[in-house]
């Protein structure tokens, strides 16, 4: 009601502010004309004059021109006074007195967000009592704000980073494994997790950067799974295959029976040893392998078919994108696989660093010159 | 409440503005006193609402309220007051909302002290300047309004983009804007005067004052601007011939010519068509620059959003201005009584020449600046205008202005003496001469022109002292009178003696920067010594530091010269969380007019550094220039005198004095 209150104030100012000068005759004094210009040079000339600025010739014939344009400029003076039209007036006054708030009534309606609150940081920080959602972003904002504070919190860096990596902001989930590394020491699991930052950062590439973190980690603790499986991606993605399957056959080799990650690097170890069936695990596998040949097609398409869909409300990920395109080589059908990888390069296009990745992986594929 | 009180006072100053802009306009048809002065108050009131928007917008970023969405795109709340403040004007809308509130000011201004114009030329400027001020409160609202809402108000800002966060923000970008449209007055007077039918001298000595200080920002605007970049930047280049830094340069030009062309028009009642023109002109390229700056047809650091819908509202208030007054222009101009006749040889002639070549130099910024833009769009081909274009250009064309610089205010008004004008600039002729050769004997490598350059300079500068000295007759009279005379002397002849020295100064800078400047790149490491130019930089170490929303690393350098310690340089890199982007900070040891100057690039793994260390020999003088210029516009400025122009009689004695 306060703010409905204050716009009428404002309102009657501006109106008063056109109505003032109407109410008064208008003094004609109030202003200025050549004539006086004219009068004051001819009296600067006199001063110059006395100064000795000027030599006596030159203001004879500055006095001559002056005096010329002065008889000119008296001679154009409007004959007629000044004089006032009161229908004019009053058309002015019922302009100010209707017009301008209608104008701004007008065109502060359909812009204006009257009905906000204002929400400045002090409120904010009192604690966010109006009904504010507390979205996740503003939660990490939080967080972020008191460790920019109190940057040695090695615990807040601790829980921040994770959620920073959930987020997809991989180089400040490095920079917050980084620091929590400073912060709460040497472990293999921080080296790793960082490991994986970095990587993910790099869009899934193990870079030079991470994989010399995912080795300080294999220092730190030989069966450390994160790090043993990262440094067979790099030895995948450098080439060396074999060393891949060496390494992710020891990690299976150790691996607990129901370790959440034995899928992933099952599927990775199918993908290099070239099995036929991309990510597949070990159950599906069997349970497949009961299958009459028809069922086990149905599963293998229905589960391809999920991979797409996913793809299509997520196109970022260029792992995917590649799993996809070898499903469809493999199943034989290859225009799905090439109607697949066109629609990975646009998922991906703007994104230089995934393109590259995506080229390269559909070129090992056979699929693109 | 804040913000939609500022919201709503915008509003109310854009219908203030409608009704500024057509009932003075009767009033001044029908000689109604009443209904003309309704354009002082409400000139007075807009300028009141547009502050209070302003200061509204100020106190959202101040307070960091993030349900606003400009305050949000473009603060954070760990940022310094400081730059919350300047933080306003660093992205789109707030920029323009300064710059209507400038207009704003001008307006005022105009309405609070124009107690000396006559009425109705009052009414008619104010009723223009409302015309300019309506399309621009429209263009704010409908297209860049700073006060739209955000109905669930995040918890953090985006921050404001780190080159922005200095000083320089602080300055550079209110002193351009009230150059740019301070010569909005002008071309409001000058509109007034086609209107009306009527101009004269008096005309003339009514706008020098606007045009003069808005001269003065515009030189301080675009020093400071230059000086940013330079330091700011990291590349240590001063100037780039950027089509934004060309948008501020073309009315520069402009409006010095209009600056020379109005004192001809107040002193000698001639020019004045021409004063016109040139009024139009440069608050069109006033335009032009907002248009080229806000439009996003040109990326750079200044073009904080781009928006089409934008580009186009622009566009539109730009056709219709500039096509408005130039179809308004060329209907009543042969109307307009021609004035006083003058010699090609006197003061006059030497102010014509002046203008030419202004002119021309303007016309050739332009060309530069849009044949590139217009390449691009009609047969889609890129290309860069640069440096190599304007030397051969743009330079010739000034070398040649300079040159004439120090006959124009020695020669007599209305017939001029060149041959005795010349016998009393031998003094200063001989001394420019004996900078070439000093230059020419002391100088290693660099372009032979830069000795002749420096020898103009020097030229320049002894002109401006020789005007002084002949106007005193410092070595003819006994010292009393001399100090006499130089006390009665106008300050205004001071402020020409200023400004004419600040262009040889600046142009003294440019050349020794420009030809003898040095620089070393490398990658150093700890301990490692540099050399350069006699100094000897060693890198003690590299430190990590948190600022308040931005982590910085130092590195430190011990600056000695023959052995003996000078100075300790911390150039660092700053990097932004919230934006995720990083600034470098130059360092800046200044010795006399030199700098020495050190930015950093990345640093390697191994604790090395990349490292760019400059030294510019007197670099310092570029801007002195300016400031010595815009001194003197505030010498002339300060000068309540009236400007007679007392011609010199057909039969006169040769030494004469001109006066002011």
């Amino acid at each position: 009601m306060t703010l409905w209150f204050v716009f009428a104030l404002m309102t009657v100012a501006a109106i008063f502010a056109v109505l003032l000068p109407l109410g008064r005759s208008g003094r004609v004094q109030d202003q200025g004309s050549e004539v006086a210009v004219y009068k004051d040079q001819l009296a600067e000339i006199e001063r110059d004059l006395g100064a000795g600025l000027i030599a006596a010739p030159e203001a004879e014939a500055a006095r001559v021109e002056i005096g010329r344009r002065l008889l000119a400029a008296a001679g154009s003076k409007p004959a007629v006074e000044p004089k006032s039209s009161l229908k004019w007036r009053r058309a002015a006054a019922v302009l100010a007195l209707v017009g301008l708030p209608l104008v701004a009534i007008g065109v502060y309606m359909p812009l204006g967000s009257p009905r906000l609150q204002a929400f400045p940081l002090a409120q904010r920080e009192r604690g966010s009592g109006s009904g504010m959602a507390q979205s996740l972003e503003n939660l990490v904002a939080q967080v972020e704000q008191h460790l920019e504070k109190n940057p040695t919190d090695g615990r807040g860096w601790n829980v921040l980073a994770p959620v920073l990596e959930r987020l997809g902001r991989f180089d400040d989930a490095a920079r917050a494994f980084r620091n929590s590394l400073t912060y709460n020491g040497e472990s293999a699991e921080r080296r790793s997790d960082l490991g994986e930052a970095l990587s993910a950062a790099a869009g899934g590439v193990v870079t030079a950067e991470a994989k010399a973190e995912f080795e300080r980690a294999h220092a730190l603790s030989a069966d450390d799974p994160k790090a043993n499986y990262f440094l067979g991606l790099a030895a995948e993605q450098d080439g060396r295959k074999d060393d891949a399957v060496s390494i992710w056959r020891a990690l299976l080799a150790k691996a607990p029976a129901d370790a959440p990650w034995r899928p992933l690097v099952q599927s990775s170890l199918a993908r290099v040893g070239g099995g036929a069936m991309p990510a597949l695990s070990d159950e599906t596998v069997a349970a497949s392998k009961d299958m009459a040949e028809g069922d086990r097609n149905a599963m293998v398409r229905g589960m391809v078919e999920r991979l797409a869909t996913r793809l299509k409300q997520n196109g970022d990920d260029v792992e995917g994108w590649l799993r996809l395109v070898r499903a469809y080589l493999v199943m034989g059908d290859r225009d799905k696989a090439v109607g697949a990888s066109s629609d990975a390069r646009q998922a991906v296009a703007n994104d230089a660093d995934r393109l590259r990745q995506l080229n390269e992986g559909l070129k090992t594929l056979g699929l693109d010159g | 409440m804040i913000a939609e009180s500022g919201h709503y006072a915008l509003v109310l100053a854009l219908a203030l503005a409608l009704i500024q802009s057509v009932v003075p306009l009767i009033g001044a048809r029908l000689r109604d006193a009443a209904l003309m002065n309704v354009a002082r108050s409400t000139a007075l009131a807009q300028l009141l609402f547009v502050g209070a928007s302003f200061v509204a917008l100020v106190m959202l970023h101040v307070n960091s309220d993030f349900s606003v969405a400009n305050v949000y795109e473009n603060s954070h709340s760990m940022k310094p007051l400081l730059y919350k403040i300047t933080g306003v004007w660093g992205n789109h809308e707030g920029s323009m909302l300064l710059w209507v509130s400038i207009l704003a000011l001008f307006g005022g201004l105009v309405a609070a002290f124009g107690n000396n114009l006559p009425m109705s030329l009052r009414a008619h400027v104010l009723a223009v300047q409302a015309w300019i001020a309506s399309a621009f409160y429209l263009f704010i609202l409908v297209t860049s309004n700073p006060f739209l809402r955000i109905a669930s108000p995040p918890i953090e800002g985006r921050d404001l983009n780190p080159v922005l966060q200095d000083i320089g923000l602080a300055v550079h970008p209110p002193m351009l804007y009230l150059g740019y449209v301070g010569f909005s007055i002008s071309f409001s007077f000058a509109i007034a005067a086609l209107m009306e039918g009527r101009i004269d001298a008096a005309w003339a000595r009514w706008v020098r004052p606007w045009t003069l200080m808005a001269w003065i920002f515009l030189t301080l605007g675009i020093a400071m601007g230059s000086y940013w970049a330079y330091y700011e930047l990291g590349w240590g280049g001063w100037w780039f011939w950027d089509p934004v830094e060309n948008a501020s340069l073309m009315p520069w030009l402009a409006g010095t010519a209009l600056l020379h062309s109005a004192l001809v028009m107040e002193k000698r009642n001639a020019l004045k068509v021409w004063t016109i023109l040139l009024s139009i002109l440069t608050f069109s390229l006033s335009l032009l620059g907002t248009f080229l700056v806000r439009s996003g047809v040109i990326t750079s650091v200044h073009a904080f959003a781009t928006d089409p819908t934008r580009g186009v509202f622009i566009l539109l208030i730009l056709c219709l201005f500039i096509g408005g007054s130039l179809s308004l222009f060329a209907g009543r101009a042969t109307s307009l009584k021609q004035g006083g006749l003058f010699a090609p040889i006197s003061r006059e002639g030497a102010l014509v020449l002046n203008n030419l070549l202004l002119t021309v130099a303007c016309a050739v910024v332009l060309f530069g600046t849009l044949y590139p833009l217009a390449m691009e769009m009609l047969a889609d081909f890129k290309m860069s205008v640069g440096a190599p274009f304007y030397n051969l250009t743009f330079a010739p064309l000034f070398a040649l202005l300079l040159l004439a610089v120090p006959f124009g205010p020695m020669l007599a008004w209305k017939r001029g003496d060149l041959l005795g004008v010349t016998q009393r600039l031998l003094a200063a002729g001989v001394a420019g001469l004996v900078a070439v050769a000093i230059a020419w004997g002391w100088a290693t490598g660099g372009s032979t022109l830069a000795p002749l350059a420096i020898g103009l300079g020097v030229f320049v500068i002894g002109g401006a002292v020789t005007d002084i000295v002949e106007r005193t007759g410092l070595v003819r009279l006994p010292f009393a009178t001399v100090l006499h005379r130089a006390r009665g002397l106008p300050r205004s002849a001071w402020g020409t003696a200023f400004a004419h020295a600040g262009l040889g100064v600046a142009l003294i800078g440019i050349v020794c920067e420009t030809t003898w400047n040095s620089e070393y790149i490398a990658t150093m490491k700890q301990s490692e010594v540099a050399h350069i130019a006699g100094y000897d930089v060693k890198l003690d170490g590299l430190f990590q530091r948190q600022g308040p929303n931005y982590r910085e690393m130092i590195a430190e350098f011990n600056v000695s010269r023959d052995g003996e310690t000078l100075s300790v340089m911390t150039p660092s890199k700053r990097s932004f969380t919230t934006r995720g982007s990083s600034t470098t900070e130059a360092a800046l040891l200044t010795r006399g007019a030199s700098q020495l100057y050190i930015s950093l690039g990345d640093a390697t793994a191994e604790g090395a550094i990349a490292v760019r260390i400059y030294h510019k020999p007197l670099v310092l003088l570029i801007w002195w220039g300016p400031v010595l210029m815009a001194f003197g516009g505030v010498l002339s400025l300060s000068d309540r005198r009236l400007r007679v122009g007392a011609p010199k009689p057909a039969r006169a004695k040769p030494r004469l004095q001109p006066a002011e």
